[in-house]
């Protein structure tokens, strides 16, 4: 066999819990990362991109329709995938270094 | 005056309230930095990708609280404890409250210590943050489970048991194991393969199943607890990074550690196997998704690709794990099903509808192996001859699980290991297990093992009942077979339809 595999695209990802202060903000991951997938699981959402994904302050407040800020996300957060590569007053990215 | 960006505030709040010290030299500051043989030539170099800041930290910490409490209360005022599946889910919660709650607690402990004890103003105010969260679990987790402490058995008692009882030494000597280490060891340890590994598959899935089955409580504390844990891997992360960047020589130190420390979260992780596929009534994923997903797919196809890049491999011994998501659970549950009679648990042969969905979930071993084993037991019980282990187990020098463990690959045989050290032979479970003790047998060989300590006399008496007594378990109420128990009968009771007049 002298077919080697493509490398495999890594994912990143969050899981958030399935609530109103959450869905929002997977809304807005959907809307910036369009290969978003997401994953139902009782009482919580698995969210999966591959590469990287990105939380934008404007596309949140926009689906929210008030001022949201980044540090908000702590409340919904529950675990994620990736390093953090940046997270402002604009957005959070979640990307591998390496 | 324009607002201070996040990154500014984050500067001036964390790592500008620091100074040098001018009567003291740094390293009679920071005593305990250098023993282990890390190299740190820069600790501003240390990241924290979350900036937190002191104010935002107390904001955002004290609205989760206020939530998580306003569950609790509805849930007390509501009989919530009536919504869940089964009193026999409760068998989860009762391991939860003696067997993690007492280790959030020595991480608060331990992180405050390191909370004045590295080198880096920014290590340390993430540490003293750690501290302050782990606080919040243990308090939270004692709040939340308490809801049930007043209608069933075997939740009392919990940080006594957590110190004498057998089973509960499973998890007591993983977090002594780091607690005695230095400093990087420990943040190895706690915050790489602790929280980015083993509470990854607690709090997550395990949550998500208490949601499933019922439990508003435990699942709002728990994925509360997991929004700070997200935190703490963060902090994993850079730690490991931060480590591996100062200096090469620190490369295979931590190749190490994370070898040592990821056998150890595994072994650790049994228990929450047999949580997940066994104590939950209903089902949200088996063991063996949650570990393709949250093991194979999370740490090895993403992060370990990310450490290649500093060198660092995949942990040793991971091969071995793999080929064990297709019967941990069942072992480690047939376990706790011989030894219930010594547990402030109770477990019981679950119902032909879950084990079709254990033959589904596991086609290769559970049909094979496992249910004409659970059939026996079910029929023994029903002859009212419960099958409990007659004596007391041999125990694994280093996770001091009972020799329960088979050779990897084949579920039907014993794996037996041991090693010679000062003229003492010293048994244990795994490939895994022999190697941890293998590097620093000095260390292991001080275990505490429960089982010698029963035949020392010290626990209380030479017999089961004596035992028990010592332990502070109510032999007969919190522990044994669940069909029997007194929570069964209260259950059933409680959910009767209501007669009329009565």
């Amino acid at each position: 066999m002298t077919e080697t595999p493509a490398p495999r695209v890594r994912t990143v990802g969050i899981d958030v819990q399935d609530n109103d202060e959450a869905r929002p903000i997977v809304e807005a991951i959907e809307r910036d990362n369009p290969e978003a997938t997401i994953r139902r699981m009782p009482g919580m959402l698995k969210v999966q991109v591959p590469r990287e994904m990105v939380v934008r302050r404007t596309t949140v407040e926009e689906i929210l329709g008030r001022e949201w800020d980044t540090n908000e996300f702590q409340l919904s957060i529950i675990s994620l995938v990736g390093n953090i590569a940046e997270w402002d007053e604009d957005e959070i990215l979640i990307k591998w270094e390496h | 005056m324009a607002k201070a960006s996040m990154r500014e505030r984050y500067q001036l709040l964390t790592r500008d309230l620091d100074w040098n010290p001018s009567y003291v030299t740094e390293q009679q500051l920071y005593p305990h930095t250098r023993f282990e043989g890390i190299k740190i030539h820069d600790w501003d170099a240390w990241e924290d990708p979350f900036r937190l800041t002191v104010d935002a930290y107390c904001k955002y910490q004290m609205e989760k609280d206020k939530r998580l409490y306003a569950v609790l209360d509805s849930f007390a005022q509501g009989q919530g404890h009536l919504q869940v599946t089964d009193a026999r889910y409760l068998n989860a919660i009762r391991l939860f409250l003696q067997g993690v709650t007492p280790l959030e607690y020595q991480a608060h402990r331990h992180f405050a210590y390191l909370g004045r004890h590295l080198n880096g103003p920014g290590a340390r105010f993430a540490c003293l943050c750690q501290s302050i969260d782990e606080l919040r679990h243990t308090q939270t987790e004692t709040h939340a489970i308490s809801m049930y402490n007043k209608y069933y058995g075997g939740f009392h008692s919990f940080p006594k048991m957590h110190d004498r009882v057998w089973y509960l030494s499973v998890p007591k000597s993983f977090f002594d194991d780091g607690l005695s280490a230095g400093p990087f060891e420990f943040m190895t340890a706690i915050s790489f393969s602790f929280e980015y590994f083993l509470t990854n598959l607690l709090f997550v899935p395990f949550m998500s199943g208490a949601s499933f089955n019922g439990d508003l409580s435990t699942m709002s504390f728990g994925f509360s607890a997991q929004s700070d844990e997200s935190r703490h891997m963060t902090l994993g992360l850079s730690v490991v990074k931060f480590i591996l960047e100062q200096d090469p020589d620190n490369v295979p130190i931590m190749q190490d550690w994370i070898d040592k420390w990821f056998w150890r979260g595994y072994r650790l992780l049994g228990l929450v196997a047999c949580m997940m596929d066994y104590f939950l009534p209903k089902k949200v994923m088996s063991w063996k998704e949650a570990f393709e997903l949250y093991l194979e797919q999370q740490m090895l196809e993403g992060l370990f690709p990310d450490l290649a890049y500093y060198g660092i491999e995949p942990p040793r011994h991971v091969e071995q794990a793999i080929a064990e998501k297709q019967y941990l659970s069942s072992q480690v549950f047939w376990i706790l099903y011989q030894f219930s009679h010594a547990a402030s648990f109770t477990t019981t042969i679950p119902p032909k509808a879950e084990m079709d969905w254990l033959a589904e979930q596991y086609p290769d071993t559970f049909d094979s192996i496992y249910r004409p084993l659970f059939e026996k037991a079910e029929r023994m019980a029903a002859e009212g001859n419960r099958f409990f282990f007659p004596g007391l187990p041999m125990l694994c020098q280093t996770c001091q699980i009972p020799m329960g463990f088979t050779e990897v690959g084949d579920p039907t045989a014993t794996s037996f290991r041991s090693s010679q050290y000062q003229g003492e032979r010293y048994n244990f479970c795994s490939d895994g297990c022999k190697w941890i003790f293998d590097r620093e047998p000095w260390k292991y060989i001080q275990a505490w093992l429960p089982v010698h300590q029963i035949y020392q006399g010290n626990c209380g008496g030479a017999t089961i009942p004596e035992v028990l007594a010592w332990y502070g378990i109510d032999a007969g109420v919190d522990n044994g077979e669940y069909a029997t128990s007194p929570d069964a009968a209260q259950w059933a009771q409680w959910h009767q339809p209501v007669v009329a007049g009565g």
